[in-house]
């Protein structure tokens, strides 16, 4: 569902970390070209 | 082998700083794009009897309990502590003019200038103050002229110090071109060693030890002590001892993240265990770049910026002394390089691994004392709550565990957690702000372990995806 799609990958700390997210994302055809994780506390 | 150490000792301390707020990181960075925030900031910052009466304020004091927090209606910030006082059981409450005084006292490099006026104020204010030391008062010096302070702040690149709104100092750079040793950074480290020696000078006021006993002090706090060739070179924890009169000891930092005094208290306990030292000293100072860091979310609210207070930890680590509360080292959770990232397997290196090896259970322990974010500081902004979302997790393990049924997971938040009561000030909501309440707890024969977890954000620094933590359980001795 992500074929062709550019993605963003915003991770939170106690939450889903960024790797995480572009791993999924990328199995699902996603584009990932900028992750990253922060801390909003 | 030794036995296991103790916590012998423990002081926290808060300090409100309404004037400080706009040097926190973020609201100095806004301020500077859009200067008409400066007005609206300070529109919504508390009067000090507004934050000492500030329910999580007693609580993190040892005034109330978690308990007590728990029972309270809110918004918190609604419903004041009646009779709260600046003397907690397990620490004090300082005002701003006050610790004017010891910001510089603390200051070797002429960092700090205050008026002659303002001056003769902060010198009235700690000469009878139980912390203040002689060497404090003579530091004070006479004051410089507002003319020179107000050249500085136009033309040198001196930041203009407030009381009250008014400016009533400066606070220098100390190199034309070294950015690690311009005015902020030097007034966000200045600031961390003031507030760290005074509670440590609280520690050992209550320890009932001299200053010359420790023999190392390490520091947890979160600030980069360094010039250009050496940005973060440290060693906080020595200019504190320093201050502190600590003439035989010495001292080293360690840093990580938030979950820095977990590391050091592990780190100065296994110092003490193999007797390398007899006294070791912990300690946290107020980290200014966190003021006001979620002020956005308060004035969205219309309600009062709630960072405004440094807050200050400290422990004194001895071996065993058959009475005071145990950090049992075979008990240390750490989250390794190999380990996954993901909450459930953090999780399970910081909380399930550690009991196991005590053959305890999730539920083995009387509480759980994670990181103690006060929500009514995080909500607002849309950053969750904490405590909360941790104790969930924790309780969905012991679920698959087994150990508790999938319907009693919010029991199991209730019974073994508490609500977040800390500052936000990045390492200060580490877990051991409730390492006060378990000692008072295991003293009165109502607990016999707490477990202390603290997660790190290691990927901040860009330096790896990695995530971080460590935990360690702390025992009634005599009581396992």
């Amino acid at each position: 569902m992500f074929e062709g799609k550019y993605v963003v990958a915003l991770g939170e700390r106690d939450g889903v970390p960024g790797p995480t997210i572009t791993e999924v994302l990328k199995a699902a055809g996603a584009n990932v070209v900028s992750q990253v994780t922060e801390c909003f506390v | 082998m030794s036995s296991n150490p103790v916590v012998k000792a423990y002081a926290y301390m808060l300090i409100h700083t309404p004037d400080f707020v706009r040097y926190g990181s973020k609201p100095y960075r806004e301020i500077i794009k859009s200067p008409e925030l400066a007005e609206r900031i300070a529109g919504h910052l508390r009067p000090f009897e507004d934050a000492l009466s500030y329910p999580p304020n007693q609580v993190f004091l040892g005034s109330l309990h978690p308990e007590d927090l728990a029972a309270t209606p809110e918004p918190w910030w609604k419903h004041p502590v009646a009779g709260a006082t600046g003397e907690g059981a397990y620490g004090r409450f300082m005002d701003q003019e006050a610790f004017y005084a010891f910001l510089k006292a603390s200051d070797q490099f002429d960092l700090v200038w205050l008026t002659p006026e303002f001056t003769q104020r902060v010198r009235r204010r700690i000469r009878e103050h139980p912390l203040a030391a002689e060497v404090d008062l003579s530091s004070l010096g006479e004051g410089k002229a507002i003319e020179i302070i107000r050249q500085a702040i136009e033309k040198e690149g001196s930041l203009a110090l407030y009381h009250q709104g008014e400016v009533v100092g400066s606070f220098q750079r100390h190199h034309d071109e070294d950015e690690s040793l311009q005015a902020h950074i030097l007034m966000e480290n200045l600031t961390t060693k003031a507030s760290g020696a005074l509670v440590v000078r609280e520690l050992i006021k209550r320890a009932g030890i001299a200053p010359e006993e420790p023999e190392y002090i390490l520091s947890c706090s979160e600030e980069a002590v360094g010039d250009r060739y050496n940005r973060g070179g440290g060693n906080m924890a020595k200019a504190v001892g320093e201050m502190c009169g600590m003439i035989n000891a010495s001292g080293s930092d360690t840093k990580a993240f938030c979950a820095g005094p977990i590391y050091a208290m592990v780190h100065g306990a296994s110092l003490v265990k193999a007797e390398v030292f007899e006294k070791v000293i912990v300690f946290g100072g107020g980290c200014m770049a966190k003021l006001g860091m979620k002020f956005a979310g308060h004035l969205k609210h219309d309600m009062p910026v709630l960072e405004d207070v440094l807050a200050c930890i400290a422990f004194l680590i001895t071996p065993d002394d058959g009475k005071s509360p145990i950090i049992r080292l075979d008990s240390v959770g750490k989250h390794n390089v190999g380990d996954g990232s993901s909450q459930q397997e953090i999780m399970t290196s910081l909380v399930v691994k550690p009991l196991e090896r005590l053959g305890l259970g999730i539920t083995g322990v009387d509480k759980i004392a994670t990181e103690m974010h006060n929500p009514e500081v995080t909500v607002p902004q849309g950053s969750g709550n904490v405590p909360l979302n941790n104790y969930k997790l924790m309780g969905a393990l012991a679920a698959i565990r087994g150990e508790i049924d999938r319907t009693q997971i919010m029991n199991f938040v209730k019974e073994k957690g508490m609500p977040g009561f800390s500052p936000t000030q990045g390492h200060i909501p580490a877990a051991v702000p409730y390492l006060g309440h378990a000692a008072e707890a295991m003293d009165r024969g109502q607990m016999k372990r707490a477990l202390f977890v603290a997660k790190g954000s290691l990927f901040l620094g860009r330096m790896s995806q990695l995530s971080d933590g460590m935990s360690f359980v702390l025992e009634k001795n005599g009581g396992a």
